[in-house]
């Protein structure tokens, strides 16, 4: 079918690409963006691998057509880390050991950090069901929920020191 | 990674105007609001569509109306993230907060939809699977096959319709607004579904679901669910009741999806009903529950179990609202 010009802007930089209708936006990242953090698992919306932050909100980007982000400001993985180094949440991540082959963990830490910024200080069961659509077949979830809880108390601290 | 889809136009009308005449030139098209079902299932190469027609643009499409009689209109494209959470439905109509909440999870609930939900695919155990799975096994009746593998006796599709909304809508009361060529018609959201899998929504060609209209409700009302994991599958059935207050005692309402090719609105039950419940009335609920409710072998879990947990899950569904509504 005829290419639709896409315009997005991941991470901050805008991109402008031709894709076809059919193309998924997870393809549509990782190959002709080539932004291969965001992963694939199983291409039918159940893993969360390919989780993305579409206009502030977490969207699986395997059951979205590229054409359904048109204009659309999203952050991967690859826009998480600041300037300084790895995001609170990824040192956590490490810290804790959330996870062991980190196929997962992209998908794991941008869901974590749009769970946080809705809900900054959440109790575990939050933490459970803010990342209930995103699967680990290594960990057993309990690092993972550990990792994102020490994450909040370490931004929320930042944030107090900084005020 | 380009051919992971089959190929197809997309359009994005901005009124039922171009919508009516891009279906009319292309009457095979399939329409979609957040893309959650039909793109999986067109992964899997389960839908034949030269065209798809995004909802999102069409005015007024995902808009929440307040109306003068104290119901509510809901559009067809409002985000089932956003029903979640809605204030407007944290009081009697909580039964469908609840059930949006039961969707899936959160990343999933950001990009569907309430027309979306409702107007979904059924399941099945041998329609959910990859092209090849399904070709080893001869295809079936629901698509491309000649046989229900789920009743190879039966001459219609079992295939299970799984919305967790539309048992709880259907407790509320609620209506469906439809708009095609005809104009639009305004019919009980139960009469939209029809008793076959593969062809489970008595749409009209060219038709559409616009808004869903919930009644006034002074009572309370709520939604349970089971499932293998909470956090990606489908009801193994889901319940949604309504209890509302009438001369002599309460009312109440029950629906049931997950077991059937349609939701099942539950009849006979006892009425009106006194607070607290007394066993035996509770034993009659959970009766009619497993009388009325047919699942089949279209899950990975027994359909007998599927019958009694819909049972379960009324009982204990109906006693949540019946201790809500004694401390109100
Ligand atoms: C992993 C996974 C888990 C899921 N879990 C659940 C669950 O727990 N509970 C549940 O209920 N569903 C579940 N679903 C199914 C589906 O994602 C949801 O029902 C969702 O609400 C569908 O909304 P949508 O807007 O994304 O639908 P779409 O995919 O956009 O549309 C679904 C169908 O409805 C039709 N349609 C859409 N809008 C309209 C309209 N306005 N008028 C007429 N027809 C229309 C489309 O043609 C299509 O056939 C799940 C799906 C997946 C892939
Ligand atoms: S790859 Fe998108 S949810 Fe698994
Ligand atoms: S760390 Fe291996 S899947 Fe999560």
């Amino acid at each position: 079918m005829a290419k639709m010009h896409l315009k997005l802007t991941v991470n901050g930089t805008e991109h402008e690409c031709l894709a076809e209708p059919r193309e998924l936006l997870i393809h549509v990242l990782r190959e002709r963006l080539n932004l291969t953090g965001p992963h694939i698992g199983c291409e039918t919306s159940h893993c969360g691998a390919c989780t993305v932050d579409i206009d502030g909100q977490s969207v699986k980007a395997c059951t979205v057509l590229a054409a359904q982000a048109q204009g659309a400001a999203i952050t991967t993985i690859e826009g998480i880390a600041g300037p300084g180094g790895m995001h609170s949440i990824q040192e956590m991540f490490r810290e804790h050991h959330g996870l062991q082959c980190g196929f997962c963990t992209p998908g794991m830490i941008t869901r974590a950090w749009r769970l946080l910024q809705e809900n900054p200080s959440p109790t575990e069961e939050e933490v459970r069901f803010g990342m209930a659509g995103n699967l680990c077949r290594c960990t057993g979830y309990q690092n993972i929920v550990k990792a994102v809880l020490a994450a909040a108390a370490e931004l929320n601290a930042a944030k107090e020191a900084a005020q | 990674m380009t051919e992971a889809l089959p190929d197809f136009r997309l359009h994005r009308p901005e009124s039922l105007e171009e919508l009516a005449a891009l279906w009319r030139a292309e009457p095979q098209a399939r329409v979609f609001g957040g893309g959650t079902d039909i793109i999986p299932n067109l992964r899997r190469g389960l839908v034949d569509a030269p065209a798809l027609i995004e909802l999102g643009a069409l005015p007024g499409f995902a808009d929440l109306t307040l109306l003068p009689d104290g119901g509510l209109r809901l559009g067809a494209g409002l985000r089932l993230a956003d029903l979640a959470s809605e204030t407007e439905l944290a009081g009697g109509w909580r039964a469908l907060a609840e059930a949006a909440r039961a969707v899936a999870g959160p990343a999933h609930r950001n990009a569907a939809t309430l027309g979306g939900n409702l107007c979904q695919d059924t399941r099945c155990l041998y329609y959910n699977q990859s092209d090849w799975w399904r070709a080893a096994n001869g295809y079936c009746l629901k698509y491309r096959g000649d046989t229900c593998h789920v009743a190879p006796q039966g001459s219609r599709c079992r295939a299970a319709f799984c919305s967790d909304l539309a048992p709880a809508l259907i407790a509320l009361g609620a209506e469906a607004e439809l708009a095609g060529p005809g104009g639009t018609r305004q019919i009980a959201l139960l009469a939209l579904y029809r008793d076959d899998g593969a062809a489970h929504l008595a749409l009209g060609p060219g038709e559409l679901l616009v808004a869903v209209h919930l009644p006034a409700f002074a009572g309370v009302s709520g939604y349970e669910k089971m499932r293998v994991r909470r956090g990606v599958d489908f009801p193994l059935a889901g319940v949604g009741a309504a209890l509302a207050p009438v001369a002599g005692g309460w009312a109440l309402r029950v629906a049931v999806s997950g077991t059937d090719s349609l939701p099942v609105a539950i009849t006979g039950l006892p009425s009106p009903l006194a607070l607290p419940l007394a066993a035996a009335v509770i034993e009659q609920i959970d009766k009619a529950v497993q009388k009325q409710v047919t699942p089949m072998r279209s899950t990975m879990v027994s359909s007998h179990y599927r019958r009694l947990a819909a049972a379960a899950l009324a009982r204990r569904l109906v006693q949540r609202l019946a201790r809500e509504a004694a401390a109100a």
